[in-house]
């Protein structure tokens, strides 16, 4: 504990370590830019590999870095701990893979300018920021430096009215979240006294004021939206819809890992004490995320707005790892998100390399018909990413939830298993839907051969996926491990 | 015990074989036609192989021990172990799935043209899915295999299914699914508790009265859909009707075996008092499932629909054995499922020889084969006799039994079963003979061919298992007694 220090120099650089992976980013981050400002738009090519290079580095030092036990530096605002390095690693896995996918993606399109690459290992560093927060301060830095890069990737493709309209929605929508998620710190700043998360557990362990709890619905409130779990969900669809499919697919993975990681960090750390008060709170979204995640998704047509109600169902799920409290929910919760976002990543993979044949992408459901016919690799890659998502053993999707349902039998809150199931049953039909769509359907189109770097991520992700179940022990150790800090 | 990891290699051969088979498009560019013979060798020769090695372990298989044999055991993921060993129960059901997989090939060789080599590769995995699911002693890894035998049954009904194949596959894929999850929840909740996966542990392991009897019934939910038992068959004729003929062989034979084998090695030694409370709502659902599913298939206008409702009804005499709790009861249901593997894979195999050549399963279409078709009339009236449970065949054992076990505990359950096997006998006797007998009216029917020299060697070993099994049903008694007993015995000290 480092809180009532007085910051000496020395101190400063005693600390410094534990913010390696935030500071390459950042450096990385200017750097690049001005490497993109230099080069123009022929440098976009490199700044994207540059940009991969430096959210990698940054994954890995986080992990290298992991301190044996929590550290929190500067003052108390920043925590450095398994948890937050295991969450780092997939947030940086996730989103490189993500920008890996759009080369190919931004070069057809003639938006290929360096700015798409900084701006998404800007979003990395909010992320990065976001799962190690230990005060309100550095939860609300980085959740909105998170954001801002994310609204102009959601924009990013400026003649397109649908990127535009979908950039404006996240932002007004994004912009109300954010204003509830600072009215419930003030709220809860104002009754402790304090921004520090361990401060606040103390003084609402002593005290329960109803202002501290209208704070922490209000701080809820704003993360669910950032997390895109139900009753907040209602810009994911049409967002997911209306961005590039790469920013999609962006949107879909990292950000959802940084999320929940932040969402389950409030609870157990800042309002541990108040369980009483939050539980019913996550158990009402997580029921109503799951049910409407996969009611809604049955009735799309179109492939991306499903992955976002199939989104929001997987965020259902996470939430209940989270009510599972600080002892059985981090680990769950690693190990559901983590797998998640790997196969999400994966998913976009496949609708980025949807085209007709006149080389046109398309993203409806229909025009998978007959995939496997025309390109079987890609019919199968999909067919195990949603197999994996729909949480069929042996592949990796399955431990997740097994993770999530041994999690719920150990802390006793079976009927949240019982929900879980039967949202699940619901979505595995609207994912078998795309498989028989693909397998059974005769094909009405040729496919194009995709491009180098999309099949790269694609078979990476899928290599991974499949790798994941084999080595499946060794996630389940790390993310044990990883979620160990809290009790 | 043994050195050679015989359980793995059985598991994990056809699995190989399906890598190598869906590898063939990068090897053999060309022609497609030579790719689909490839394919089907490879199936062919591994699961010849996968069988031989079966008999050998079944051979070199202790049947006087009482516990589990050739046991592998490996940390794997947190307390879910690799762990693999087969008693008296899985034995012989290892063997069955072995010995029904050359036969589906080999019913499969011409009769599919599309996709070979994805047909094939699913049914390779699907052995391995099945053989893994009869010798996992680890709670997790069976219902990993249980379950991850969805996928490939789901993709053989759809792509190669007939006409309404797509609603057929989701019928079976969600129905399934949704009975498996509750069973999920409860290994889930008896991990937590027992603090182990393990099956051998768990068994010995006591759950308290009250939580025995919500996780008997999450046991339930998943196994009776698998089984199927009455009022949860209705999936059963859709993914039978639309699956191709080796489809329906696997999914009689031995898919369904898993629900049986699921109470045999879980529900009754796992959840005793539990199992005894429940029995006389068993016998309820199996006599109404013997009653009623027969007087349906009496019914059925389409062949396969009438074999798959007198599976139902077979089965119900399963479950009436299990779960009546004592040696006759257990050994009548073992017997039972094993013969029934083999006489409805011979019936849904008898309709696919038809069906290749008419492409029609309407009863009403044929008629008179007996004069075009001498050998396959013969062969059809033994298999016909065998379901309806002829002395002699194999089909009279497993019912004979099966009813002197339940008749030890409910006299009444065991009558209304009796009238099942003349209700078999009526509705298989009627279609033999409008299938068979009588005088060729349509006239499709004037240039059909009797059965060629593969689909005899076909039939000739399943012909052999059940006459064999009918003279000597001892074979398998043998095999499964100490493991039986030893069963009813746990079973009956918990309430002594």
């Amino acid at each position: 504990m480092a809180i009532n220090q007085t910051m000496t120099a020395e101190l400063f650089f005693q600390q410094v370590p534990y913010i390696l992976p935030e500071i390459t980013l950042a450096a990385g981050a200017l750097i690049i830019m001005l490497i993109g400002a230099f080069m123009g738009d022929k440098g976009a090519r490199l700044v994207t590999w540059l940009c991969v290079a430096t959210m990698l580095a940054a994954g890995a030092m986080a992990v290298l870095h992991m301190p044996p036990e929590q550290v929190v530096v500067f003052s108390g605002s920043y925590a450095a701990d398994g948890f937050s390095a295991y969450a780092k690693l997939i947030i940086a896995l996730t989103a490189s893979s993500a920008l890996l996918l759009s080369i190919d993606f931004l070069a057809e399109k003639k938006l290929d300018k360096p700015e798409f690459p900084v701006l998404a290992l800007l979003a990395t560093l909010g992320m990065f920021i976001m799962v190690s927060a230990h005060d309100l301060i550095a939860l609300y830095v980085g959740v909105e430096m998170q954001s801002l890069a994310l609204y102009v990737l959601a924009a990013y493709a400026r003649d397109d009215a649908k990127s535009s309209e979908a950039g404006l929605k996240y932002f007004v929508l994004g912009a109300l979240s954010s204003g509830l998620l600072l009215y419930g710190c003030s709220l809860v700043y104002g009754f402790t006294g304090s921004v520090n998360f361990d401060v606040i557990a103390a003084q609402v362990a002593g005290e329960r004021s109803i202002g501290v709890v209208f704070g922490l619905v209000f701080i809820l409130c704003g993360l669910a939206f950032k997390m895109s779990a139900a009753p907040f969900h209602m810009w994911t669809p049409d967002v997911y819809e209306g961005s590039p499919t790469v920013s999609t697919a962006f949107f879909a993975s990292a950000p959802k890992v940084a999320a929940s990681v932040l969402f389950a960090r409030v609870c157990f750390e800042a309002f541990g004490p108040l369980q009483k008060d939050w539980l019913g709170i996550v158990i009402i979204m997580a029921v109503l995320s799951m049910a409407i995640g996969a009611l809604f998704a049955l009735q799309q047509t179109n492939v991306k707005r499903l992955l976002a109600y199939s989104s929001i169902a997987n965020m259902g799920y996470a939430l209940v790892a989270i009510a599972c409290g600080p002892e059985f929910g981090p680990k769950a919760l690693l190990v559901f998100v983590s797998i998640y976002a790997i196969t999400s990543v994966g998913l976009f993979g496949v609708v980025l390399s949807l085209r007709n044949a006149e080389g046109e992408r398309v993203e409806t459901i229909s025009a998978l018909s007959g995939l496997s016919r025309s390109n079987p690799l890609l019919a199968s890659a999909l067919t195990m990413l949603l197999f994996s998502v729909m949480g069929i053993p042996p592949l990796a999707g399955f431990f997740g939830k097994w993770e999530v349902i041994l999690a719920t039998s150990a802390s006793g809150l079976l009927p949240m298993a019982i929900v879980l199931i039967l949202a699940s049953v619901v979505s595995a039909f609207y994912y078998l839907r795309i498989i028989k769509t693909v397998w059974f359907d005769e094909p009405r189109i040729a496919m194009v051969p995709v491009g180098a770097s999309t099949t790269l991520t694609l078979t990476g992700a899928t290599f991974v996926l499949a790798a994941l179940t084999l080595v499946i022990g060794l996630v389940g150790s790390a993310a044990s491990i990883a979620g160990a800090g809290f009790h | 015990m043994d050195m050679l990891p015989i359980l793995s290699i059985l598991t994990w051969l056809p699995a190989v074989a399906a890598v190598l088979i869906l590898l063939l498009p990068q090897i053999i560019k060309s022609p497609e036609a030579a790719r689909a013979n490839a394919a089907r060798w490879i199936a062919l020769v591994t699961t010849v192989i996968v069988f031989g090695l079966a008999l050998w372990m079944t051979l070199a298989f202790d049947e006087t021990k009482a516990g589990y044999q050739f046991v592998e055991r490996a940390d794997w993921y947190g307390m879910i172990q690799y762990h693999l060993g087969i008693d008296g129960i899985s034995v012989l059901l290892i063997l069955l799935t072995a010995f029904l997989m050359p036969l589906c090939i080999l019913a499969s060789w011409t009769s599919i043209e599309k996709r070979v080599v994805e047909y094939m590769a699913a049914f390779l995995i699907l052995q391995t899915l099945m053989i893994g699911v009869f010798c996992a002693l680890d709670i997790v890894l069976f219902y990993i295999f249980f379950e991850a035998g969805l996928i490939p049954m789901y993709l053989i009904i759809g792509i190669w299914g007939g006409k309404n194949r797509v609603y057929a596959a989701y019928k079976f894929f969600l129905y399934t699914l949704l009975g498996s999850l509750f069973l999920l929840i409860a290994i889930a909740w008896m991990a937590i508790t027992a603090k182990t996966t393990s099956i051998p542990d768990l068994q010995a392991f006591e759950f308290a009265k009250d939580a025995q009897t919500w996780l008997w019934l999450a046991f339930f939910a998943s196994f009776a859909v698998k089984m199927p038992m009455w009022p949860v068959h209705t999936w059963l004729p859709d993914a039978h009707v639309e699956a191709p003929t080796a489809g329906s062989v696997i999914l009689a034979g031995v898919l369904l075996k898993m629900g049986g084998y699921g109470f045999l090695r879980f529900s009754l030694p796992m959840f005793p008092e539990a199992s005894n409370d429940f029995a006389p709502f068993i016998f309820a659902l199996s006599g109404i499932a013997i009653v009623y599913t027969s007087l349906v298939a009496f019914r059925q206008t389409d062949i396969k629909k009438l074999i798959a409702y007198s599976s139902v009804a077979h089965m119900g005499f399963v479950t009436m054995g299990i779960f009546s709790g004592n040696e006759q009861g257990i050994q009548g249901a073992m017997f039972q499922m094993l013969s029934h593997g083999v006489i409805s894979g011979a019936l849904f195999l008898c309709v696919g020889v038809i069906y290749d050549r008419m492409h029609t399963r309407e009863i009403a279409q044929y008629g008179g084969l007996v004069n075009r078709m001498p050998i396959y009339a013969a062969v059809f009236l033994l298999f016909t006799m065998g379901n309806v449970g002829l002395p002699g065949t194999s089909g009279f054992v497993g019912e004979i039994l099966t009813m002197q076990g339940a008749f030890n505990v409910d006299p009444v359950t065991a009558m209304v079963a009796a009238s099942g096997v003349i209700l078999s006998a009526a509705y298989m006797l009627t279609l033999y003979r409008k299938v068979i007998f009588g005088v060729i009216v349509n006239p499709a029917l004037n240039t059909i061919t009797d059965m060629n020299a593969r689909e005899i060697l076909i039939f000739v070993p399943l012909i052999a298992a059940a006459l064999y099994l009918g003279f000597q049903p001892n074979l398998i008694f043998d095999q499964t007694a100490t493991s039986a007993v030893a069963l009813v015995d746990a079973f009956h000290a918990n309430f002594k």
